[in-house]
């Protein structure tokens, strides 16, 4: 009898991640199948005659394209070097500084990114933006990027960087080394699977910001690819499924190399667990 | 090479004094030891001469020069790490070669002066590997040839033997104290373990508290601990400490009420310290009482308690009362196991000290 609930309860648990695999796969797999498709609805179906005419319908909309290939690379790009950048000089400064009180400030830092990077800032962004004059620019969008991510991203680097001894910098320290020189003959080589960690992180939320850049940019040129999917909207206002698919197919390919480039290159070592 | 100097240093962390009022000096050439429990300021001293940290009061001297507040780079000292401090993403020719890069010493010209330190440490063969790739020997090694390769005036050893197994360890202490007399510089060694200290120093300062207890040359530390923490610290196993009373006008000491040594022979070695006090604590090694199976003049009972074999020497746990005795004996038969043995305490070898813990005379 026990054995026979045991195998129900083994079968429940099956069923259940199966329905669970399904829920999140089949728009993915929608999204491989859909931009091949000549005529697409919403289910999952293999193209009988796959055509790439989607793709050359999407290259025509300069609009898109240069919202893609330029705005979003801009904006992304931007934002990672930024933010892995100043994470990597702030959370070694953290770590190496006798500071009181340093893990509230980082804390507090977290608890403040939540709403810099959400709609709640918004307002006062967009006037801080405005006096000055960033808006419906690229930098303006890369800076509130970095103050939403900033945090985060410190504390996510604080992992790596505590877990490098001190005795090795107090070793070159008692051979000569400047401060500056440690950071790049130690420190930095070997924190780097934390930097990219952070970069790969950053550029991925860079890459899929919507609301930030929809409210502090003007000019359609500057709007990034988000935005532009908009571009594949009839008038009428409802997706035009195919060309949505192409799109958003696109959209998807850089972060996938770089998740597979940073994967083959450091692997995905994560410390103390932490996996944001 | 250099003397070090410290006067009146003291260094707090908070609320915590981690070394108090330390006042040492080391002569030039001379190996020193500072060993003590865990926490007894030992580390701190030696980061204190590094100039990893800064004292809060007193001055520090390398050489002929002041050096308190100088950074550690201006110091001239080259630091052995407990765990090595290898960068592991570097080979070993360029963790040897560090200082000299930092120094903007020529590739070339390092690699030469690199490879001549790794050849004399038996480790040439091993540059191009990186620190995990060779044992914790050779790591050791290769710790100490970036130390070398600094031609520093000071050497500063932070418990360099600690990470390695027993066996490795006594032919690294062997290694290390032939390398100093080498090299002839100064060092001051940090080790919680007696028998590392006693084998490499010339001198052992004994702490604790982050106060120093004692500084003598290693027999002397052993043979005559200034008070009962080095006592009770120094040798293996420490030397027997028993509360007791003195009666200098019947030539007794008392301990436990029951049991009395005659010290009438050696009345005029105590007198001088001690009135008829209270509480003392008498000190004798385990190797200073001998064991008889019958009752002698001189002698007391004791219970026996275990008796442990050590290959060519004996230790046997007795029972005076409330305290344990141990007794060492250099023999190869086994000694009596009777119940009740006797023992004789070698009077001579016996310390007194005060209810302060200082030795009495």
């Amino acid at each position: 009898m026990r054995e026979y609930e045991s195998h129900l309860s083994k079968a429940f648990i099956i069923v259940f991640s199966l329905v669970c695999v399904a829920f999140f796969s089949v728009p993915l797999l929608w999204l491989l199948t859909a931009p091949f498709t000549p005529k697409t609805t919403l289910a999952v179906e293999i193209p009988a005659n796959p055509t790439l005419e989607n793709f050359r319908r999407v290259f025509d909309n300069s609009f898109a394209i240069r919202a893609l290939f330029r705005n979003n690379l801009i904006i992304a790009g931007g934002a990672m070097l930024m933010v892995s950048t100043v994470a990597t000089l702030a959370s070694y400064g953290l770590s190496r500084t006798r500071l009181p009180g340093k893990n509230t400030l980082v804390y507090v830092l977290m608890l403040f990114s939540s709403v810099v990077g959400g709609t709640a800032a918004m307002v006062p962004l967009f006037l801080l933006a405005h006096n000055l004059h960033l808006i419906d620019t690229h930098l303006g969008v890369i800076l509130v990027l970095t103050g939403g991510l900033l945090p985060a991203a410190i504390f996510m680097m604080r992992d790596f960087v505590e877990s490098i001894p001190r005795s090795y910098e107090e070793a070159a320290i008692v051979y000569g080394a400047s401060p500056l020189r440690i950071f790049c003959d130690i420190a930095f080589p070997l924190i780097r699977p934390g930097v990219a960690v952070v970069a790969i992180w950053t550029f991925v939320n860079a890459w899929g910001a919507f609301l930030i850049p929809v409210v502090m940019l003007r000019n359609p040129k500057n709007m990034p690819a988000s935005v532009a999917l908009y571009s594949f909207y009839s008038e009428a206002g409802t997706p035009i499924h195919t060309l949505v698919a192409a799109y958003a197919f696109l959209y998807g390919i850089p972060v996938l190399v770089l998740y597979l480039l940073v994967n083959w290159r450091f692997g995905f070592r994560f410390f103390g667990g932490i996996k944001s | 090479m250099a003397k070090i100097l410290l006067e009146h240093v003291t260094k707090r962390f908070g609320e915590l004094i981690a070394v108090n009022d330390v006042t040492l000096e080391v002569h030039d050439g001379e190996f020193v030891a500072l060993l003590g429990p865990s926490g007894c300021g030992k580390t701190t001293t030696l980061r204190l001469i590094a100039g990893l940290e800064v004292p809060n009061a007193g001055r520090i001297q390398i050489g002929e020069r002041e050096v308190t507040h100088l950074p550690p780079r201006e110091r001239d000292v080259a630091m052995v790490f407990q765990d090595y401090a290898l960068y592991p993403h570097m080979t070993l020719l360029d963790n040897i070669g560090y200082p000299l890069k930092v120094r903007g010493v020529g590739r070339r010209e390092m690699v030469g002066r690199v490879t001549e330190v790794a050849q004399k440490l038996q480790i040439g063969d091993l540059l191009q590997r990186r620190p995990a790739q060779v044992s914790g020997g050779q790591q050791q090694r290769a710790s100490v040839a970036r130390a070398l390769v600094h031609q520093a005036q000071v050497f500063l050893f932070d418990e360099p033997l600690s990470n390695l197994d027993a066996k490795l360890r006594l032919e690294a202490r062997a290694f290390l104290k032939h390398l100093q007399r080498e090299v002839g510089v100064t060092a001051v060694y940090v080790t919680h373990d007696q028998a590392e200290a006693m084998a490499l120093a010339d001198r052992i300062v004994v702490m604790n508290y982050g106060k120093i207890m004692q500084i003598g040359d290693p027999l002397q530390v052993y043979s005559r601990p200034a008070n009962t923490f080095v006592a009770s610290f120094m040798g293996n196993p420490p030397m027997n400490l028993l509360p007791c009373r003195v009666d200098l006008a019947a030539g007794k000491i008392i301990f436990d009420d029951d049991y009395m040594l005659d010290i009438a022979a050696h009345r005029e070695r105590w007198s001088a310290a001690i009135s008829n006090g209270p509480q003392f604590t008498l000190g004798i090694r385990p190797e200073h009482i001998s064991i008889s199976p019958t009752q002698l003049p001189g002698t007391i009972p004791s219970q026996v308690y275990a008796v442990q074999p050590l290959g060519g020497e004996w230790l046997v746990v007795t029972q005076v009362g409330r305290e344990l005795v141990s007794v060492r004996l250099f023999q190869d038969e086994a000694p009596p196991l009777a119940e009740t043995v006797w023992l004789r305490f070698d009077l001579a070898r016996t310390f007194l000290y005060g209810s302060d813990g200082e030795l009495l005379q």
